[in-house]
């Protein structure tokens, strides 16, 4: 293997080395020498063409996010990767592994202003897990081991490299015998051992427990380490807008998804419990609400791989750094006996019958999509979410990839995610809309044998919609867009109807015949105006080989209840516009 | 507010001094002095940051995030030898030079230059005692001033040697 390579075949090379399979891009001047490398080596590296550099990092995402593995997009310096800073953004707040690989001008003209350039290193440096600026060849082969190494190991995230015009030119005997050189990066995978049987006897103790799962659950595999250790301690289980799939929701001991539109009893629970089992999710604000009210009667133990995230938002009693999967294992390594659980946990059972018992009182899932305001409607936005989770529940095999808003609360809310973790793909931390379309690309590739659906509203969707012309191009057919066109920002739009006194500022919005839309794409589109169609629509796009785009015309103004006003306790929940 | 000094080996690579000042920067941390040179290993950078903050906890968690950063330690209110250094060019025309050159005698400063209405005065000491000499020397009249920020160095045999944590000085 001493033959002599340019710098743009060697990133073709380690790639390849690095078990990468799809790339998601757009070329451009700058990097335009990888683009004629990998003609070479398309075989093993196929490139998915996207319209719009946010629309590659998005599928990126999708693709990485769907299967745990790397996802890898391109583009050309100046706005090719300023273009690329929001998917950036977006896998930085919701620990997605990603490359980012972009073209800069040539080392000469470097840090003149030269045509499309941008210090996209210095623009990038707080979004990104890390960065590099590489200048010479030499240095490919290193760089991009350590930068997959980084974007995939400990907690996820982002790593972009910047590579000049020159270097990818440049012809040398690349020097793969490389070892990487990181004595600052040790992440701890194996919590302290001492610690996690602190955090065992006190939920062995705990006469009200509770366990809330997140990102880090599915991150680390945990899914059935988690089941057996709520299991056999009867521990009922939150899941985050993240963790959900962790745990089917059909579990006797999933009670659901906390936060700002959580339910009513599953934000009490968190306010009643005395010990509080945090096991990868970051307590972000739109869980705990106003921060100081979070859980008064609660000891937290938190176990996350990232040290920074324990104590951050919440004081936390047990501090647990390691991998969810390793934490578990151990907690079910130490177990006790299960007579001596017995007599511990003699009412376990009466906590978590307060907790369904306050669910009925506060209304489970059905009630809401059935309350009085939406009988007079020709389709409230609930019927079609009804209609969507038993066809998925019927399928078995299939993603869910939301955009953000009214509709992605509804969708974490109202269906029922009962096939294993990572079947939901949604924008959380930066919730970023245009997210689903592209995101769904990437999903679909990564799963051809699935069926994807990708939820939007009508104004996210109006964002990335593009890539429906990459999604035909690529011949993709398992991609099914449902639009809950409701003509509003719509999530905006409530707030300004529950707290500014309806004035609709900059809300409402219109948008092309989104049917015609996907008929000019090459789709199938399919318009739904009443309740009673909207079975026969979901299935007819199901049965259809090919991509279609369904426009749900919902009802234009329901909000979405139950709700915790920013910056209140979590204890005091909006679950009707009569509450306000 | 509390002032924390905290001492932090990191690899020498290019962006690195940038990465910690913007992270300290976007977290809402206010940094008061930063210094930072070479440590007794080629590969590894030392600094040394006075930082203003409730919370250095979480700030010394969120250096760690940072790749490059290879140690980090609080040693606020540990046993440590902490030194800066100050020069300052005085307004010192004839009739006070004398009076000044003395000052610096008990203060152990060294005059550096001497102009005709100036003189150029090197102080290194403990912040505290460079703090002291400038209020002293201030009623002179200070025209220019530069100091380097505190360097800070754990007393004893615990302390921060660089080739702990690296296999190799490559």
């Amino acid at each position: 293997m001493s033959e002599t390579r340019t710098g743009a075949q060697i990133m073709c090379e380690a790639l390849i080395r690095e078990n990468v399979e799809v790339m998601f891009g757009i070329p451009g001047g700058a990097i335009m020498p990888f683009y004629h490398a990998m003609w070479e080596y398309r075989e093993k590296l196929r490139h998915v063409l996207c319209r719009h550099e946010q629309g590659a990092g998005h599928a990126a995402e999708g693709y990485a996010r769907s299967t745990g593995r790397i996802g890898v997009c391109i583009g050309t310096s100046g706005p090719g990767v300023t273009n690329l800073v929001t998917p950036i953004a977006d896998a930085m707040m919701d620990s997605t592994p990603l490359l980012a690989i972009c073209g800069q001008v040539g080392s000469l003209v470097l840090g003149k202003d030269a045509f499309q350039e941008t210090d996209i290193t210095g623009i990038t440096m707080p979004i990104t897990k890390h960065n590099y600026l590489v200048k010479r060849a030499e240095e490919l082969p290193y760089v991009f081991k350590e930068a997959i190494h980084i974007a995939t190991t400990g907690r996820p995230g982002p790593v972009l490299i910047d590579i000049t015009k020159d270097a990818m030119q440049k012809s040398i005997v690349p020097n793969w015998d490389v070892k990487l050189n990181l004595p600052g990066y040790k992440p701890n995978y194996h919590g302290n051992r001492k610690q996690i049987r602190e955090a065992l006897r006190m939920l062995a103790h705990a006469k009200k427990p509770l366990i809330i799962v997140g990102n880090g659950i599915i991150q680390a595999g945990a899914s059935d380490e988690l089941r057996a250790f709520a299991e056999r301690l009867g521990i009922p289980v939150l899941t985050t807008l993240h963790g959900i799939g962790a745990l089917p929701e059909s579990h006797p001991l999933n009670i659901g998804m906390p936060g700002m539109h959580g339910w009513v009893h599953a934000n009490r629970a968190i306010q009643d419990c005395d010990v509080l089992f945090n096991i990868g999710a970051r307590f972000d604000d739109r869980v705990t609400g106003k921060a100081s009210t979070f859980a008064p009667n609660a000891k937290v133990i938190h176990v996350d791989i990232d040290p920074s995230e324990i104590g951050k938002n919440v004081k936390v009693a047990v501090p647990i750094v390691g991998d969810a999967r390793n934490v578990l294992k151990a907690l079910l390594e130490d177990m006790p006996a299960q007579e001596e659980l017995a007599a511990l946990h003699s009412n376990a059972s009466d906590w978590m019958e307060h907790i369904r018992d306050m669910q009925d009182q506060h209304q489970g899932k059905q009630q809401y999509v059935n309350r009085a305001k939406t009988e007079n409607m020709a389709l409230p936005p609930h019927d079609v979410y009804a209609g969507i989770s038993e066809m998925l529940n019927l399928h078995g095999n299939y993603h869910v990839v939301t955009d953000v808003g009214q509709h992605q609360m509804w969708a974490a809310q109202l269906l029922d995610y009962n096939h294993g973790p990572r079947t939901l793909i949604t924008s959380g931390g930066a919730a970023t809309m245009g997210f689903a379309v592209p995101a769904a690309l990437g999903v679909a590739v990564a799963n051809p044998d699935s069926i994807i659906w990708a939820i939007c509203g009508d104004g996210g969707f109006q964002m990335t919609n593009q890539e429906m012309a990459t999604i035909m191009q690529e011949g993709i057919t398992n991609i099914k867009v449902a639009v809950i066109n409701n003509g509003y920002l719509g999530m905006v739009r409530q707030w300004q109807e529950l707290f500014e006194n309806k004035r609709y500022s900059g809300t409402p919005l219109s948008g092309p015949d989104f049917v015609k839309l996907a008929e000019a794409y090459g789709w199938k589109g399919i318009r739904v105006e009443r309740s009673e169609d909207v079975r026969a629509a979901i299935e007819e796009a199901n049965n259809t080989n090919g991509p279609v785009l369904i426009d749900f015309r919902v009802e234009r103004e329901v909000n979405v209840f139950p709700m915790v006003p920013q910056n209140k306790s979590i204890g005091e929940m909006l679950t009707t516009e009569a509450d306000m | 507010m509390q002032k924390h000094t905290i001492v932090a080996l990191v690899q020498d690579r290019p962006g690195v001094l940038s990465r910690v000042v913007g992270l300290v920067r976007r977290r809402g941390y206010n940094i008061e002095s930063l210094a930072v040179g070479h440590s007794e290993q080629p590969s590894v950078s030392r600094l040394t940051i006075v930082v203003e903050s409730e919370d250095v906890e979480q700030v010394t968690k969120q250096l760690y995030r940072l790749i490059e950063v290879i140690k980090v330690s609080d040693v606020t209110f540990d046993p440590t030898v902490e030194r800066e250094m100050a020069v300052v060019k005085l307004h010192a025309p004839a009739s006070v030079r004398h009076e000044i050159i003395s000052m610096c005698g008990v203060f152990e400063a060294k005059v550096v230059d001497v102009g005709t209405t100036t003189l150029i005065i090197e102080m290194t000491g403990t912040p505290s005692k460079v703090e002291n000499f400038l209020e002293v020397v201030r009623p002179y009249g200070i025209k220019e001033m530069m100091r380097t920020g505190r360097i800070a160095m754990v007393r004893g045999s615990r302390g921060h040697n660089a080739g702990e944590y690296i296999e190799s000085a490559a």
